[in-house]
Formats: structure tokens, C-alpha cells, sequence
């Protein structure tokens, strides 16, 4: 991996898993040598709210919040929250984002439409160098378990930034009880396989 | 060592590594994971405490008797614990006080935006303000420090920002701690405040005040930062690093210990620099302090006194005023947040309030709301939860309601914590005044909204020890409430009629709500389906507010509407929709349901 600044901006909605992404992608920066500060929104949010993770590495990082056109990375968890975050990403910047549409109560109860996810798609492709869209979503269920999304879409990241593997899979591990190691190494590895 | 913590986790390190014996507080974002964190380090006593005051009032009690204590509070709280937190700057401590609050700009889970500097000036007691998780575990080490030197509580203030971002931490050590205390002092002229003893100790406090401005000249973290002398900027916790990476150029007063001001140290930097720049979130609380030194500056003229300044408005408003060359930072010309469907937080799927709140919107009658989870009955679709103010509000609210003849019947939604916390005056208040109204204790077993703290509803503490349950039903009936009911919460029926049972009583009613919270019971039943054929698309079901309640791509003949599906993933099987659907549509899963 170049060692140069990088800000990340995680997106998604509350119980997605948005937060142990970024606690898991935190870690990575601080065992590659950086000065690491990160921000979660917490609490009322939590409850099937917009959730987003800033997170920062560089040699010496003051704000633990990103201005716009900043992040070097967005990380999408769902068609909506990916375009409501797209102001911060740089021009040059790389957009990941997972092919899931979690309708709002405003759109289930039909005061609300949830935008076109091609329309989405071309917004995001507009504001970035490049998308990679991939269903991380559909990856996990096959896998077994929902919950998994965040590892898999760590793994897709983890190949984008062209970064080993090896790191990646000692922090989930050291941070999981024993039993679900396994099943989270390889939601990492299937993530990383959606990228190509 | 270095471990990337949170504020809220480095607070709790800087107990540990103070010597902090007791630990208390009432759970409240974003200041809960402090002592959640306080109760990993088994050498100190932690507790959640029915409320702030109480728990401060303990720790008055444990500083008393020598040993080393902190409060945890939300901005709010310190509302509830100030009349306690007070005294305690009068009588002093034989070990260190602390309290740690964590103020909320930008208002992302408070009723307020109050700014709890002020409190410091009023209480007239120390002001520590840390810009990242190294100051937050330093600043709770040197302010039990602080507090023993000088003898009076100590305030720290965090924000939202401060409690919640992480950053690295270098660990240190627990020191040696005295096995034994006691025996208690007995010296009522300095612990009993009764006004002729306190008189004598307002001239201590004044004279402390002195002394702590002169500690506040040498105070570490104050200091002076010389870069370009054309602009220099006071600032102080999170909004200093802001401030750092935004005006990389200019010179700056860092501030930590911001009540009382290091006059001297002002002054120097606001005479080293051409023009003087504070910034601060919420109000000008530095601002007005040094502005009354005689001191020529601006801040609230650039920097408004509500919402949290964050980096880009700092540079937003910096070059408005002229402080940073423009132009204005250009945006990308995607769609903006206003623009898209908002995504505001609801009520699970398998909550236990969805029947209540489903049902007082379908009985349109007035409610005077309260403090957790359920506030979101105040949002469609249920839009029934009228007023909300401040925890355990509602009771009195509703007496209130029933004392001015409204022509009809009202009720309160309260929690079961919210009830414990500052439920029980007010409800003992209307059953001695002769109150009318219906209170609805919404029983979910949990502090729910804050993430599942206990109360003294549950069958254990915060340290994981076994403990005597109280029962609500049993205490609001001691209470003399004649009119109490206790319903299953997931049963419409039971619900709808045991709220008519109250309503139509003459006096004060006490429905209990009674459902555990979907993080408390894990007993997620497989998740319901929709049979397409038999929905009429009525959308009887999304009155219900649920996640998992989504419009399915088939369209009903006669009404052209959409009918239901239900996400499978998101479902838990709660059964309050079957209970609803008139048309029979909505079913249990067919392999389970024998």
C-alpha cells in the first residue's frame, strides 16, 4: 500500500454494522504506521437511522471529522446512503458501494420515493473516478448469515486499496469469539473475490 | 502502550488510571459508554443510579468518606444532579470528585442545546474542556488531582464529538490506592451546609476561585501555539482540532481548563496577534469572559451559537468573513441530502410500544410523552406523542392536563427507566392532589434507547451481580394509585381495551404496558408473510410504523394501490400486524405455525 494520507467515509443504515467496519479499518491504518482518528454517530441513530463512520489516517490527524470532497474512499452500505454522502468524496476519489436498497418508512409508507438505482449509479460515477458496485448483500446470505455484510465489504476494500490480506484477517480475528472466526475469514476472502 | 479509544472509553481509562474507586452516573448519549466502559475494570465500583442526582449525591458521599469517586452525565442530566453537584463546592471532599458531562451540539439525541460551561461560573468550580481521547483520560487524572489540591469538585466537558471519535491513547498505570478508610469525618461546619456554617464557606469558595485562575496560567494544556501573528485563535476541545486544520496558518491559544480563564496567558497571545478570533460551539461563553477583560476580539459576530462547527462550516464561515482566502469550496453536483428521503430512526420490528402507539393514534387522544424509544410515537405514522420536555415530564404534564378540564380524557407514555428516574414524584403527586389522567408505563424491561442499561426494574447491576427485582405493578399499587392495570403489550385487543378501562376512569389510572425490548428476549419468532391474494392493500398494516412492512411490487385490482410484503430478514414475528389486517392476508409462516 502507498503510504500517503487517506480518509474514509463508511455509510449506512443503524445495525448494518457501519461502526465495527470502521473500528476494523481504524486498526488497519494504526498497524500501518499512521495517526488514526475516527467518528461514529451513536445512540437514537442506531435505530434504523443514516449512520456514518469518518476515518482518517495520516501522519498527524487534528479533525476527527472529513470536509467535503474529501474522502479518498466511500463505502456504501445501500443505494440511498451512498448517494446522500457522495458531497465528501474527492473528484479522484474511489466509491464502493453495496448493490441493497433498504426503503425508509418514508417510502414504505409512501410519502417518500426512493430514487432510481441506475440514476443513483450515474450520480455516483459523475462525482468519482470510479464505482465498484458489488452485492456484498447477496454474498453474505449465501454465506449463511446477513450480518456478515461489513466484513465482506471490508474485503472488497481491502482489495481496492491493494492491501494485503494478512492484517485484515489477524484484526477480525483477534477482535471475534472463536466461533466465528471462520465464517468472517471467509466473508473477507468473498469480498475480496468481488473485486477484479 | 497506545489503544485507539473513544473519549467516552478514555474517560473511563483516565478513572482507572486516577485511582477513581466509584464510579456512577444515569445512562444518557452521548455519555453512556463511560461507565460501561468504567464497569470493564473490576478495581473500581461502578453503578447506574436511578438518576444524575442520586448518583452525585453518592459520590458526595464516597468523596466524604475518602475515597476517590466520578458522576456520568449527558448534558441534560446535569440539570437533575446541579442542586447536589453545588453543595459539594461548599463543603469540599476528603478524596477527588470528577463529574463528566457530555454536551450535545448539534442536537443529535438531546431535547437542548444548553451549554454546560456556564454551569462552572455558576457553581463557580474548575472547567476542564478535552480536545481528543489523550485529553479525556488525561483530564480525568488531573482533575482528581485538581480536585484534592484545591480542595472542590471538578467539572469535565465533553462534546458529542469528543465522547464518540476515537484517537490514540497512550495507556498508563493504576496507582496504589489506600486499602482502608475511615473513620468518617465528623466536621459539620465544612460537610453540613446549614447557612450559618455556609455563610463561612462562600468567602473559601471565592478565594479558591482566585487560586485556581492562577493554576489555570500554568495549567499544561493552556497554551500558546505562535505561527502567523495576523490572526490568532482561542478555542477549545474538539472544535480546537477543527480550528488546527482549517486555519493552518494562524497562531492559537489552546485552551483545556477553561473555567477560570488564565487571564495573563489571554492577554499575552490577544496582544501577539493583529486580529483575535474566538471560536467556540454553542454560546460565547470565552468570548463574553474576554470581551469583559477589555479585550478587543470576535466570535459570535462570525460563528453562530448553535450547531456544531465542523471543519467545513469553519471554512465556510472563514472565508465569508475574510479570515482564509476564497472562493468558496466548489461541490460536486450530486444530489444533496435535503433532496433525498430521510431516514430518521423508528421503532424496531418486535417493539413492544408499536400496539400502544398504533392504538393512541387510532383513539386520537392527547398525550403527553416522556423520554426514550417511545418518543419516536411522535413521528409518523403514529404522530402520538404530543408534548416531551424533560425525563419523567410527562406525569406532571398530564396532571397539569387534568387540572385544566380539558373536555377530553388524556394520558403520559413513560418508560419504565424514565419512570424509575423521575416517574414516581410526580405520580404520587397525583394520586395525594387528586389527579386525572391515565399513565402509561411502557415496561420493556431495559433502558432501551441508550443501549440496554439496567434499572432497578431488573434482576441485576451494572457490575453483572444478582439483585431484588422491583416490581412495577406492586410499588405504583403501594403508591395508592386505585386504578391499575397490566396488559401484555404485544395483545391489540387487551391494549385497546385496557386503555378504554382508564380512560373512562375518574382519577388516576396506571396502564403498564408490558413487553420486553427485541434486544432484552432474543426470542425472534420466524418472520410472517402476506398472502398476495387476500391483501386488499388497505395499508391497515403500515398505520403499524414497522421496518419490516414493505410495499410488494403487485397491485390490488379495484384500489390500483400496492399491496403488503413483509422483509424476511427484518421480520421477528411479533404477531401485533396479524392482529391488525382485516383481510386475513397477513399469516404466520405456514411450516410453524401448528
Amino acid at each position: 500500500m502507498l503510504r500517503k494520507d487517506l480518509n474514509f467515509l463508511i455509510a449506512g443504515v443503524g445495525g448494518q454494522g457501519t461502526v465495527v467496519a470502521s473500528d476494523i479499518l481504524s486498526e488497519v491504518g494504526i498497524r500501518s504506521g499512521y495517526d488514526v482518528k475516527k467518528s461514529d454517530i451513536l445512540g437514537l441513530a442506531v435505530r434504523g437511522g443514516s449512520v456514518v463512520s469518518h476515518v482518517r489516517w495520516a501522519d498527524r490527524v487534528h479533525a476527527p471529522m472529513l470536509e467535503e470532497e474529501n474522502a479518498d474512499y466511500l463505502v456504501g452500505f445501500e443505494w440511498l446512503e451512498a448517494i446522500r454522502r457522495v458531497s465528501y468524496v474527492k473528484p479522484d476519489g474511489i466509491i464502493l458501494v453495496n448493490d441493497c436498497r433498504l426503503d425508509p418508512i418514508t417510502v414504505s409508507s409512501g410519502q417518500a420515493e426512493y430514487p432510481d438505482t441506475k440514476e443513483i449509479l450515474s450520480h455516483l460515477e459523475r462525482a468519482a473516478k470510479k464505482v465498484y458496485v458489488i452485492s456484498g448483500l447477496q454474498t453474505a446470505i449465501e454465506l449463511g448469515n446477513s450480518r456478515i455484510l461489513n466484513i465482506v465489504l471490508l474485503g472488497a476494500l481491502s482489495k481496492i486499496l491493494e492491501s494485503e490480506p494478512e492484517m485484515w484477517k489477524k484484526i477480525i480475528q483477534e477482535r471475534l469469539p472463536p466461533k466465528l472466526v471462520a465464517l468472517n475469514q471467509m466473508a473477507f476472502d468473498s469480498g475480496r473475490a468481488l473485486i477484479r | 502502550m497506545k489503544a485507539l479509544l473513544s473519549g467516552n472509553e478514555a474517560v473511563a481509562r483516565g478513572a482507572y488510571e486516577a485511582g477513581i474507586q466509584v464510579a456512577a452516573g444515569y445512562p444518557g448519549t452521548p455519555s453512556s459508554e463511560i461507565l460501561e466502559n468504567v464497569a470493564q475494570y473490576k478495581e473500581i465500583y461502578s453503578e447506574w443510579s436511578v438518576n444524575e442526582k442520586v448518583a452525585m449525591d453518592m459520590a458526595a458521599g464516597v468523596a466524604y468518606s475518602g475515597r476517590r469517586a466520578m458522576v456520568t452525565t449527558k448534558q441534560v442530566g446535569i440539570n437533575v444532579l446541579s442542586d447536589s453537584l453545588f453543595y459539594t463546592v461548599y463543603t469540599g471532599l476528603e478524596a477527588g470528585l470528577v463529574v463528566v458531562t457530555a454536551d450535545d451540539p448539534g442536537m443529535f439525541s438531546t431535547q437542548n442545546e444548553q451549554d454546560n460551561r456556564y454551569y462552572a461560573k455558576l457553581g463557580k468550580f474548575p472547567l476542564l474542556e478535552p480536545a481528543d481521547s489523550q485529553e479525556a483520560k488525561d483530564f480525568v487524572i488531573k482533575g482528581i488531582e485538581m480536585s484534592e489540591m484545591f480542595d472542590t469538585s471538578v467539572l469535565i466537558r465533553t462534546t458529542m464529538r469528543t465522547s464518540h471519535s476515537k484517537s490514540l491513547v497512550t495507556l498508563g498505570e493504576r496507582p496504589k490506592v489506600k486499602d482502608e478508610v475511615g473513620p468518617f469525618t465528623r466536621n459539620p461546619e465544612k460537610y453540613n451546609c446549614m447557612c450559618l456554617w455556609a455563610k463561612k464557606r462562600h468567602p473559601v469558595v471565592e478565594e479558591r476561585l482566585t487560586q485556581l485562575a492562577d493554576y489555570a496560567e500554568t495549567f499544561p494544556w493552556n497554551r500558546i501555539e505562535w505561527r502567523d501573528r495576523d490572526l490568532g485563535i482561542i478555542a477549545s476541545g474538539v472544535v480546537y482540532e477543527y480550528a488546527k486544520e482549517v486555519f493552518t496558518n494562524a497562531s492559537f491559544l489552546k485552551l483545556g481548563m477553561t473555567f477560570p480563564l488564565p487571564r495573563h496567558l489571554i492577554r499575552e497571545f490577544s496582544e501577539g496577534v493583529k486580529k483575535l478570533v474566538i471560536i467556540e460551539e454553542l454560546d460565547p461563553f470565552l468570548e463574553e469572559q474576554i470581551k469583559a477583560m477589555g479585550i478587543d476580539a470576535v466570535g459570535k459576530e462570525i460563528f453562530p451559537p448553535y450547531d456544531e462547527l465542523l471543519p467545513q462550516t469553519l471554512r465556510d464561515l472563514g472565508i465569508k468573513a475574510g479570515l482564509l482566502p476564497g472562493p468558496q469550496t466548489k461541490r460536486n453536483n450530486a444530489p444533496r441530502g435535503e433532496d433525498l428521503p430521510g431516514r430518521s430512526p423508528v421503532l424496531c420490528p418486535g417493539c413492544p410500544y408499536r400496539a400502544c402507539f398504533y392504538l393512541l393514534n387510532k383513539m386520537k387522544l392527547p398525550v403527553a410523552g416522556d423520554i426514550g424509544c417511545y418518543n419516536l410515537g411522535a413521528l409518523p405514522p403514529f404522530n402520538a406523542q404530543h408534548t416531551m420536555g424533560a425525563m419523567g415530564a410527562s406525569i406532571g404534564v398530564l396532571h397539569g392536563m387534568g387540572k385544566s378540564g380539558l373536555p377530553e380524557p388524556a394520558v403520559a407514555t413513560i418508560g419504565d427507566s424514565t419512570f424509575f428516574h423521575a416517574g414516581i414524584p410526580p405520580l404520587l403527586n397525583m394520586v395525594h392532589n387528586h389527579g386525572i389522567g391515565t399513565v402509561i408505563i411502557l415496561d420493556n424491561f431495559t433502558t432501551a434507547m441508550t443501549g440496554h442499561q439496567d434499572h432497578p426494574g431488573n434482576d441485576f447491576t451494572l457490575m453483572g451481580e444478582r439483585t431484588r427485582r422491583v416490581d412495577i405493578e406492586e410499588l405504583v399499587k403501594a403508591m395508592g394509585v386505585e386504578k391499575v392495570l397490566n396488559v401484555n403489550a404485544f395483545d391489540v385487543k387487551a391494549m385497546e381495551s385496557g386503555l378504554r378501562e382508564c380512560t373512562n376512569h375518574k382519577g388516576t389510572a396506571v396502564l403498564i404496558a408490558t413487553g420486553a425490548c427485541v434486544f432484552v428476549s432474543r426470542s425472534a419468532q420466524p418472520a410472517y408473510v402476506v398472502d398476495t391474494d387476500l391483501c386488499t392493500a388497505c395499508s391497515l398494516c403500515s398505520r403499524l410504523g414497522c421496518p419490516a412492512i414493505v410495499k410488494a411490487e403487485g397491485i390490488h385490482e379495484k384500489t390500483k394501490r400496492k399491496k403488503t410484503r413483509i422483509d424476511p430478514v427484518l421480520c421477528n414475528g411479533c404477531d401485533v400486524c396479524l392482529q391488525v389486517c382485516h383481510s386475513g392476508a397477513i399469516q404466520k409462516p405456514k411450516e410453524t405455525s401448528s
